[in-house]
């Protein structure tokens, strides 16, 4: 039995095979409306989320399973005080798979040690957000048609964007990426994601605080929130939150071909006169979301389709 | 000089650097042991200018090495039997260490679990970086 922690869980090999899948579902969705009927999906989400949770959920719901869980701690027996080691003993008897998001990190790896049914990791504080990554993979290998020599700009909240840190990780394990973080100073990659993954593994990188002066050279720009829930001091958001406002005027200095991407909610980071650029790849991307898991969920139960 | 005598069954951990004596009697539990313990602070060493050292006299068994070679992989041990060094055993970085250290990230699971055990993963030999295993924080406390 496996779970899924972090991107880095799967090989490159077994990732390729996870997004190919995707692109089967993708093509030919009547084929998989069946696969996992009579199965389970739990959706333990500790705190609150609307994309990962309803995406996992219709995810299940096209593979012809069921699905069951709760959206918040305070419903759930958290809120008694009852562990994570115990709820999924429990929830281990009720479901066959289950997809958990938590505030604290390792919190799904706890789960995972303790479960007897496969643990899908659906974001753990500021840790790990595999799935999105892997949305993220998707997105960008059906609309660039590759994942390597591509000079990807990261931008926003470097720091305490878990999104931003799993798919570095996942990215510098194929040739010829080249990132550019974009950043204010405050809200710098953290030293341990710079040292251990970019320089560790070769990869070209560069620091810039303007976006203006790199958008021309990127193929991928992926625009991410100030998220306010990371902060401890209300004063660092608000000084922080509109930092970089993507807009009509800054998609002009952009290639023709770049894509922009962002793991949504958005706030105020895009502007909404660009959904409509067809460069504009963020609600597409959500669509990716739904076929990735559908893949990740027939994997980790060991269901093949024919 | 200060002469301490020998002893004729136990182990000595030797080449301790000057000072952290007393937190590796700490760490080890060296206090809990029923049997003679000598400490020696800043003995004279041609190597190491200063040293620190301790005699043990019990079972070598007792003694957890992933701890000692946690705190610090350089300091030796001599198995002593019968009034003769029988052994010399070196230290390495253990790949994993459990409830020695804690994390201290606000933000793990195990400053809410507290029944789990602390896990902490050797993830860089090179330059001995353990991260928590649940939230893969990096652990930047004093060892001893």
């Amino acid at each position: 039995m496996r779970h899924l922690m972090s991107p880095l869980d799967f090989s490159v090999a077994e990732l390729d095979w996870i997004l190919h899948l995707a692109n089967d579902i993708e093509k030919n969705p009547t084929k998989y409306e069946a696969a996992c009927r009579g199965k389970k999906l739990a959706t333990l989400f500790y705190e609150p989320s609307t994309r990962t949770r309803l995406s996992f959920e219709s995810a299940m719901m096209n593979l012809g399973g069921n699905v069951l869980g709760f959206s918040s701690a305070d419903s759930s027996s958290a809120a008694k005080g009852e562990s994570v080691s115990d709820t999924i003993r429990m929830i281990s008897c009720y479901a066959d798979i289950c997809a958990m998001r938590h505030p604290k990190e390792g919190a799904p790896m706890v789960a995972s040690l303790k479960s007897s049914i496969p643990v899908i990791n659906a974001g753990d504080g500021g840790h790990q957000h595999p799935t999105q990554t892997l949305t993220d993979l998707l997105t960008i290998r059906s609309l660039k048609g590759q994942l390597d020599n591509l000079t990807i700009g990261l931008c926003g909240d470097l720091k305490f964007g878990r999104t931003v840190h799993s798919l570095i990780h996942a990215l510098v394990r194929y040739p010829k990426i080249k990132f550019v973080l974009i950043s204010p100073e405050e809200l710098r990659l953290p030293d341990y994601i710079r040292e251990d993954v970019l320089d560790s593994t070769n990869t070209e990188y560069k620091e810039v605080e303007r976006l203006e002066d790199t958008m021309s050279e990127l193929d991928l720009l992926y625009m991410t929130r100030v998220q306010k829930e990371r902060f401890f001091n209300e004063e660092d958001y608000v000084r922080m939150k509109d930092f970089y406002i993507l807009d009509k005027q800054k998609m002009t200095l952009a290639k023709p071909d770049m894509l922009v991407l962002h793991p949504l909610p958005r706030v105020n980071e895009i502007s909404v006169e660009v959904d409509n650029d067809p460069r504009a790849a963020y609600f597409k991307q959500v669509q990716y979301g739904v076929y990735v898991r559908m893949a990740l969920i027939l994997t980790l139960l060991e269901v093949t389709v024919c | 000089m200060l002469n301490i005598g020998g002893i004729s069954e136990g182990f000595v951990l030797d080449h301790i650097e000057a000072g952290k004596s007393m937190s590796i009697y700490k760490y080890l539990k060296l206090d809990k042991l029923d049997c003679c313990v000598a400490i020696i602070k800043n003995a004279r060493s041609n190597k190491m200018g200063k040293k620190d050292i301790i005699k043990v006299e019990c079972s070598i068994d007792l003694l957890n090495l992933d701890i000692l070679g946690f705190i610090d992989h350089t300091i030796t041990i001599n198995i002593i039997k019968d009034d003769m060094i029988v052994e010399k055993k070196t230290l390495s970085l253990p790949k994993e260490i459990k409830n020695v250290i804690a994390c201290k990230n606000p933000r793990c699971i195990t400053s809410i679990e507290q029944e789990l055990d602390q896990i902490f993963t050797l993830t860089d030999e090179k330059k001995e970086i353990y991260r928590c295993k649940y939230c893969e924080e990096k652990y930047s406390g004093n060892k001893a």
